[in-house]
């Protein structure tokens, strides 16, 4: 999209051009008519030029599959054949207004929505990647509006299938950079299903949830992720509803990537969203997305510098867990996390437990760190594991057919099995 | 071979029934590829219940194989029965009404014991109270004979009496002069693993022959000529296999390749398992999470290029509806194929019915027209499916394709289509910028096509070319977001005229018998081999019947009127309460009769060819 959105009801009414061929249609004419005539006019006669699938060569084929451990092959070279237009450069120099539609962004004023688009964006050049050989692809939503403003190939879809949409793309364009943009309602609520199995197949693809804790786009409902005894439009007594703590569910299915970061901490927010991204398989990134409309202030706690510091421990790998400007930490009292005040002489930074990823135990006991009044909230990188790609396994099985098999055609296929011939 | 006189006959229909443990539709299935190495025109019937191991003995466990094979044009699988294999006192109970009277009951009388009249609520033995009077009844020992022939082999006492179906089979393919050897190589490479199995078949195979030749009780064999088919090399192929091959050959033609995303679901799950064998042919399957995720990943691989495909039987057609909105929304390429199931809701998942055309037209919201293709027998389902992938990729549109589980399940002998002889399948995607605004180049993604209306296909990967699509209305021509009234207007007018654009596609209805006449019946679907087996015999004894059958139900054909002038009275027969009728009476404003019938099972042609006596009068 190229152009500024122009139709919006306050531009007035325009009256659009009718497509070539096409001819008004008369209220008084049945349907069917219409078209028949205008039919009429262009006769059938297949005119298409040669096919170009074989020859469009960018696309993985089945036994030239990259190997786990990569990201999308990037040399242009291998991508797909340059079009006429803005003409592609092969040094993969890219700045955020390369990335960024000419689309105007829709949120409310204030939303923590841009945060995100603008890390996003900005974070895009960094990657290595061109526009065109990435998807964004959203669900329903506030959030879900996002790849309407990244001037990359996009799709809004429905509501809670965006990871359905995406596992189709990836598994048949390998070669493609596959962004997954989902919120709270969308992902744990109507998708909560596609969401467990996207985590399951470990498809090689960046999830960026976005948890609000709040129905947005339908103006103010609880939503999943809503504390008990949330008082909104639907629930004037309060909401009896236990929330989701997202990082404990898709660990619980398998997830090989669960981060968790902020809107108002954009310098975390990227160095997580890159973690994710270099990370082969699916990386999932849960965003603590501030509603200034309809939960004004939810994460503020975490977020605000008065209490920032008291209410969050940032975990990364090989550190200590410390917090609280270094005067608190944490250790492992049996299965359960104990916090360590570090100023009343009993215990040191030694004593706090060095954090790692690899283990999904501390990952679970991290995660579970959740609205626990006297410990801070954890924000960073929970679990990190290697595992084959969904993707990659069935081009594998693919390749391992054709090799046993040969490819096959038609006329093998039309003739495979019990023939006789009538003469 | 035998001693026996032969009887020649024109055609035969022969039905095997017995508990769902009992192997009858391999039976079916066998005595099926035996006929079509006879060079026989055939039809099949696979009727079973939903359960797969349903309480033995009941009459709800009976599952049958109903099989009409001749010399002739062979177009139902038969309205009476010649032959009725019945292995216990149920499967003779709910089948002894189809059998013609004066035909043949073969029981398994080891069966026929008082457990089993207990099981099957019978008051009292069949076999000796007079009831069969009008029947040849044949009875055998068939457990005791199993047992005996088998009393060397290692195989245990369930095993053997689960293989006394091959006796039958033996038995059935001598009293039609049919070849042995098709099943005795099937044998031999399904059991090749299993040698006593393999051994145990093949003796009894071979004991069912011996003893149709030595026993009194046949006098002689039948003997079917074989049939005057077109030329050319045939093979026997199900609906459903069909189906899959029409697809593969369009991913094939078209260089595309096929994305099958699906959800298990009776009877479409046939298809899954057939195009999943399929992966050295660019067909990669993706058995996914539910019916929901199944269309999901099928747009995905659409908008990355594929020829994305679902498939769903009953209610996943609701499920998909959403979807389905979607792709017509983004205008990608889809093709949904739908094996119709007895309904509402869970209906009756192993039965036939037509009764979901109305759900594919209308279930989704808004105005949402897309074109739906039926396909009509077995061998049809191939090119159906071919269309409907061809279709959706020029038109840029989903499609649902109609079959049912009759036509899913059926068989019948194929002439193997030539590859070249298919329609041409030629692709383009967009590479190229395709507009300019405010004097610079951009990329329109919903300029239409002149001819069919059809937007260009630019997938990911393409530089340049840069868009986002989405549920939300789009603007003419940019595809950027529109609220805009007078936009929203002719977008809804181009979404319906593109499909009616398709019409272009459309050969013109050909007529079945007269031209002109007394009664036009107008069909869709699976009812095709009983509509024109009646207007053959309608025909014969003297009467004005023509019938057309249309492929396409939407967009309706435009040349149905002119061929409805032609007669006084037009009479849509299908397999639910009255829906292409519906449709064509508000389309054309004609007097359109219903006929209609959900039992579960596909229309006799002795139903229709009633019909059509009665409405003439």
């Amino acid at each position: 999209m190229t152009d500024k959105e122009k139709n919006t009801p306050e531009d007035g009414a325009r009256k659009p051009k009718l497509p070539p061929g096409m001819v008004p249609r008369s209220p008084k004419m049945p349907p069917g008519i219409a078209s028949k005539t205008a039919a009429a006019k262009t006769p059938a006669s297949a005119a298409s030029a040669s096919k170009t699938t074989s020859a469009s060569s960018g696309r993985t084929k089945p036994g030239t599959a990259k190997p786990p451990g990569k990201r999308p092959g990037l040399p242009p070279s291998k991508k797909m054949p340059p079009a006429g237009g803005d003409g592609a450069t092969s040094e993969l120099k890219y700045t955020r207004a390369d990335f960024s539609s000419d689309q105007d962004v829709r949120w409310c004023p204030g939303c923590g929505d841009y945060a995100v688009l603008a890390t996003t964006q900005r974070l895009m050049p960094e990657l290595g990647v061109r526009p065109e050989d990435t998807v964004f692809i959203s669900g329903i939503g506030c959030s879900s509006r996002f790849p309407y403003y990244m001037n990359t190939y996009g799709m809004h879809s429905i509501h809670g299938r965006a990871p359905a949409f995406a596992t189709g793309l990836k598994a048949s364009r390998p070669d493609l950079d596959v962004w997954v943009i989902t919120g709270d309602g969308d992902a744990l609520s109507i998708g909560g299903n596609h969401l467990i199995h996207l985590m399951r197949r470990n498809v090689n693809l960046q999830i960026l949830l976005f948890n609000n804790q709040i129905y947005g786009l339908t103006k103010g409902q609880y939503s999943p992720t809503s504390e008990v005894g949330k008082v909104t439009k639907s629930t004037p007594f309060g909401s009896v509803d236990h929330p989701f703590n997202p990082s404990a569910v898709v660990l619980g299915a398998d997830a090989t990537f669960v981060a968790r970061t902020m809107d108002r901490d954009p310098k975390h927010m990227k160095s997580i969203l890159m973690q994710a991204h270099a990370h082969t398989g699916t990386g999932f990134v849960e965003v603590y997305q501030n509603c200034n409309i309809f939960n004004d202030g939810a994460f503020f706690e975490y977020t605000e510098k008065t209490s920032k510091a008291e209410r969050t421990i940032f975990i990364e790998t090989g550190k200590p867990l410390v917090y609280e400007n270094g005067t608190k930490g944490l250790r492992l009292n049996g299965l359960e996390m104990e916090s360590l005040d570090l100023e009343s002489g009993n215990y040191s930074v030694d004593d706090c437990l060095v954090y790692d990823d690899a283990s999904r135990d501390l990952a679970g006991v991290m995660s579970r760190l959740f609205w626990k009044e006297n410990m801070p909230q954890p924000f960073g990188v929970f679990y990190r594991e290697e595992r084959d790609t969904y993707d990659q396994l069935l081009h594998d099985q693919v390749s391992d057919v054709l090799k046993k098999r040969g490819p096959g055609s038609i006329e093998d296929l039309l003739h495979s099995g019990d023939t006789w011939t009538i003469e | 071979m035998t001693s026996k006189s032969v009887e020649s006959r024109s055609e035969a229909t022969v039905l095997f029934a017995g508990d769902s443990g009992d192997g009858m539709q391999l039976t079916g299935t066998q005595f099926t590829m035996a006929t079509a190495h006879a060079m026989n025109d055939l039809a099949t019937l696979p009727d079973f219940p939903a359960e797969i191991r349903a309480p033995i003995g009941t009459t709800y466990g009976v599952s049958g194989f109903q099989l009409k094979f001749g010399s002739t044009n062979i177009r139902t699988p038969g309205d009476e029965v010649d032959l009725l294999v019945a292995m216990n006192p149920a499967a003779l109970k709910v089948n002894v009404d189809r059998v013609r009277v004066g035909g043949t009951i073969l029981v398994n009388s080891n069966a026929f014991d008082k457990r089993n009249f207990e099981l099957a609520k019978m008051d009292s033995n069949p076999l000796s109270d007079g009831s069969l009077d009008k029947y040849v009844v044949i009875q055998i020992e068939l457990t005791r004979l199993t047992r005996e022939a088998l009393a060397d082999s290692k195989l245990n006492q369930k095993e053997i009496d689960r293989s006394k179906n091959m006796f039958a089979l033996g038995l059935a393919l001598w009293m039609y002069s049919r070849p042995v050897q098709p099943a005795m190589d099937w044998i031999k490479k399904k059991f090749a693993k299993q040698p006593d199995i393999r051994d145990a078949n093949l003796h009894l195979l071979n004991k069912g022959i011996h003893y149709g030749e030595t026993t009194d009780a046949f006098a002689f064999q039948i003997e079917i000529e074989p049939a005057k088919l077109p030329t050319g090399k045939y093979r026997a192929i199900q609906g459903i296999e069909a189906l899959a091959m029409g697809l593969v050959a369009a991913g094939q033609k078209s260089g595309l390749g096929i994305f099958y995303g699906s959800y298990p679901i009776t009877p479409a799950s046939d298809l899954l398992h057939a195009l999943s064998r399929y992966k050295n042919y660019d067909v990669m399957t993706m058995q996914t999470e539910d019916e929901i995720a199944a269309i999901g990943t099928a747009i995905g691989a659409s908008f990355g290029g594929k020829i994305g495909v679902t498939g769903t039987s009953g209610p996943g057609l609701a499920l998909k509806t959403e979807g389905l909105g979607l792709a017509l929304m983004l205008e990608l390429p889809l093709v949904v194929v739908h094996v119709m199931r007895g309904g509402p809701s869970t209906g009756l998942p192993t039965k036939t019915e037509q009764s979901d055309l109305l759900q594919a037209l209308y279930s989704r919201n808004g105005d949402s027209p897309l074109p739906i293709l039926a396909a009509s027998t077995a061998g049809d389902c191939f090119e159906t499916a071919y269309e409907a992938c061809r279709i959706a990729v020029k038109y840029m549109t989903p499609v649902i394709v109609l079959a049912d589980g009759f036509l899913a399940n059926g068989a019948e002998p194929w002439l193997i289509p030539n590859p070249d002889d298919l329609a041409d399948f030629d692709v383009q995607f967009a590479r190229k910028k395709n507009g300019v605004i405010d004097g610079k180049e951009v990329y329109l993604p919903y300029k239409r096509d002149e001819k069919t209306l059809s937007r260009p296909w630019a997938i990911p990967g393409t530089t340049g070319l840069t868009h986002r699509i989405g549920g939300l209305e789009k603007e003419h021509e940019t595809g950027n977001v529109s609220y805009d009234g007078e936009n929203h207007q002719l977008m809804t007018d181009i979404r319906h005229d593109k499909v009616q654009r398709v019409n272009q596609e459309v050969k013109p209805l050909e007529i079945f018998g007269d031209q002109s006449g007394d009664v036009l019946l107008v069909g869709w679907g699976s009812t095709r081999g009983s509509i024109e087996a009646a207007v053959a015999r309608t025909r014969n004894a003297g009467h004005k019947v023509g019938a057309v059958h249309l492929r396409y139900v939407s967009p309706l054909p435009l040349d149905l009127p002119e061929i409805a002038g032609k007669f006084k009275k037009l009479i849509v027969p299908e397999l639910n309460n009255g829906q292409l009728v519906k449709l064509l009476r508000a389309e054309y404003l004609l007097p359109f009769e219903p006929f209609c019938k959900v039992k579960g099972q596909p229309f006799r042609a002795s139903e229709i060819e009633d019909k059509i006596l009665e409405e003439i009068g």
